[in-house]
């Protein structure tokens, strides 16, 4: 299982270190920085959704948290990004904590509900409170990352640091679901009567990795405010939350890796989609068609039908698929010869 | 004297208007096998629910090693070493066989949420402490061929074996088997009550709520006979028999 994860590992950095190889030009390397922030979230989330089984739809209002205090602090106070980027992160604890707590020790999917009112009332905070969060003209001049000494101004040099942040991440999602405390959250989402009877604290742990998951979101907020350098409330409604939902779903959510596969497919997918807008006529009346957001409504919905553990599950089936057949006839041409 | 481990003290517990368990007075011996009968719907699932923290109790106590446990949360209560298993197998069967008993050593292992996800995996000693003391189980259980295998493709009779391994990885005081051998044939319903014995055996007291007969009065120390909600009798396996209040509660007048 651990071993797995290590090539899997292997095969991911040995991808993404050929991309920006590949892509000559900056505009796509930009697109996958932009995935690399929803894969952060997503690896959290997905510890969230599909190990404790909670459902969370704020989890882009932990990244405007993540945003807006790193944005904040350091246009107007000029602290150090990586201050502001911790202060973030202690702020959404908080958050998480309130929001939390009350809502996980019941059981049931209260903490959607929460999760659901505490994003719409950020929302509406980063639009109103204008003295702090300029409102809908957002934060201008948020200062680039600087890793000693190295500023991070580039697509290119950005994209090896957000994704050398998101192995980071990937790595611990990994060890963590292949510890004590892993096991316990999945037996919990196994069976929360057998959990429990076992000694599991299911509500703290549920708990836990909420908190767990909304730091994940507020450092990949705060990595986006300085690559972009520019932030309003645009990105953090809800329907990036239910985004983020779906990109855990798509990828297959018991698996940390389908949060990778499917943050990667649905951040990129628009773009490979956007080459079939175009007008057409029809009935002398001229149509703008969004055959792209089709496309995508469509793989979105093949990928739900038929594959409902997901893309790495369906990869999955298909792998054991194939080894299958392999092992059967390799036993008929043993026993035929 | 035998020591008590488990008492039951006017224990009452009502669902609306339904009385499920009334008034119930009974004790348990350190190191016996009691083994709790009554015809269905009388109680004896509630009875277990109420001792592992699943239900609370209306009114009365419940006491393991003299201390009341009655306000204590499931999880709590594992840790005071009181392990159960379910009339309806709950393994997890997300897991692997092996898996499945780790997590069963739990409450026996403490590394939190930061250092599990600092430390990666294999540079834990806890780790491979923990995987080693399940190993020990699926041997006790005879199942260590079976070690990587999804639990959730086991037949009903090893899943069943397994939840008990899970239970016995805790290294519980007291463990509550609930119908442990319903859906099972007559050879596994042997292999669970030698299991049963050899638990017994190790020092672990069992309770035990079971409608197979033949088990019941093979294995048990003592059998308590409920009959809605209260005791109706108490005794050794051939006194029970011959219990004319048993048998009316059983076979009608």
């Amino acid at each position: 299982m651990v071993i797995r994860d290590y090539i899997f590992l292997g095969i991911f950095l040995l991808v993404m270190a050929c991309v920006p190889l590949l892509l000559k030009n900056d505009y796509y390397i930009s697109i996958f920085v932009f995935a690399s922030f929803n894969c952060l979230a997503c690896i959290g989330l997905s510890l969230l959704l599909g190990y404790a089984g909670q459902i969370s739809l704020g989890h882009a209002a932990f990244i405007g948290i993540g945003a807006y205090t790193s944005g904040y602090l350091t246009t107007q106070f000029a602290w150090s990004p990586w201050i502001t980027m911790f202060i973030g992160v202690v702020i959404s604890i908080i958050i998480a904590i309130a929001v939390g707590v009350p809502s996980l020790k019941l059981r049931g999917h209260y903490l959607a509900m929460a999760t659901l009112g505490f994003g719409a009332i950020l929302y509406i905070v980063a639009v109103a409170a204008v003295d702090i969060t300029g409102g809908p003209a957002g934060l201008n001049n948020i200062p680039p990352l600087n890793l000693f000494g190295l500023i991070l101004d580039s697509d290119k040099k950005f994209f090896f640091f957000s994704w050398s942040v998101v192995v980071i991440g990937l790595l611990f999602a990994l060890n963590l679901i292949n510890s004590r405390v892993g096991r316990g959250l999945r037996a919990l989402h196994g069976s929360e009567d057998a959990a429990n009877s076992i000694g599991i604290n299911t509500s703290s742990y549920k708990i836990q990795i909420f908190i767990f998951s909304a730091v994940f979101s507020s450092i990949a907020g705060s990595l986006y405010a300085h690559y972009v350098t520019y932030i309003d409330p645009g990105p953090f409604g809800i329907m990036h939350s239910v985004l983020l939902m779906t990109m855990v779903a798509v990828g297959g959510m018991h698996k940390i890796w389908g949060a990778v596969i499917g943050s990667l497919l649905l951040s990129l997918l628009p773009e490979f989609l956007s080459f079939s807008t175009g007008y057409f006529k029809t009935f002398g009346i001229e149509y703008k068609p969004d055959y792209d957001t089709l496309v995508y409504g469509i793989i979105l919905l093949s990928i739900m039908l038929f594959l409902p553990e997901g893309l790495y599950g369906g990869f999955s089936s298909a792998f054991r698929a194939v080894k299958n057949i392999v092992k059967r006839n390799g036993k008929k041409a043993k026993s035929s010869s | 004297m035998v020591e008590t481990i488990l008492e039951y003290q006017e224990l009452q517990k009502n669902f609306g208007g339904v009385v499920a368990v009334n008034k119930l007075n009974m004790t348990v011996d350190i190191g016996s096998i009691t083994s709790i009968i009554g015809p269905n719907g009388a109680g004896k699932t509630t009875i277990f629910n109420l001792t592992t923290g699943f239900l609370s109790p209306t009114a009365g106590n419940i006491k393991f090693f003299g201390n009341s446990i009655n306000q204590l949360k499931p999880h709590n209560i594992a840790s005071l070493g009181i392990a159960r298993t379910f009339q309806n197998v709950q393994v997890f069967d997300n897991m692997s066989v092996l898996e499945n008993i780790m997590v069963g050593r739990h409450l026996r292992s403490k590394s939190g949420i930061l250092s599990s996800t600092i430390i990666p995996p294999f540079l834990r000693k806890e780790e491979k402490h923990i995987k080693r003391e399940a190993e020990k189980w699926l041997e006790f259980i005879g199942m260590a061929d079976d070690s990587q295998i999804s639990a959730g493709s086991l037949p009903l009779g090893k899943q069943r074996m397994l939840e008990i391994a899970r239970a016995l990885a805790m290294e519980p005081k007291l463990i509550l088997f609930d119908e442990p051998a319903s859906g099972l044939n007559a050879r596994e319903t042997l292999a669970i009550g030698e299991l049963i014995g050899k638990i017994k055996e190790s020092g672990v007291t069992v309770v035990l709520v079971e409608h197979d007969m033949e088990l019941i009065m093979d294995i048990s120390d003592i059998v308590a006979v409920i009959n809605f909600g209260t005791r109706i009798a108490m005794g050794t396996p051939a006194e029970i028999q011959i219990n004319e209040d048993v048998i009316t509660a059983y076979l009608g007048d």
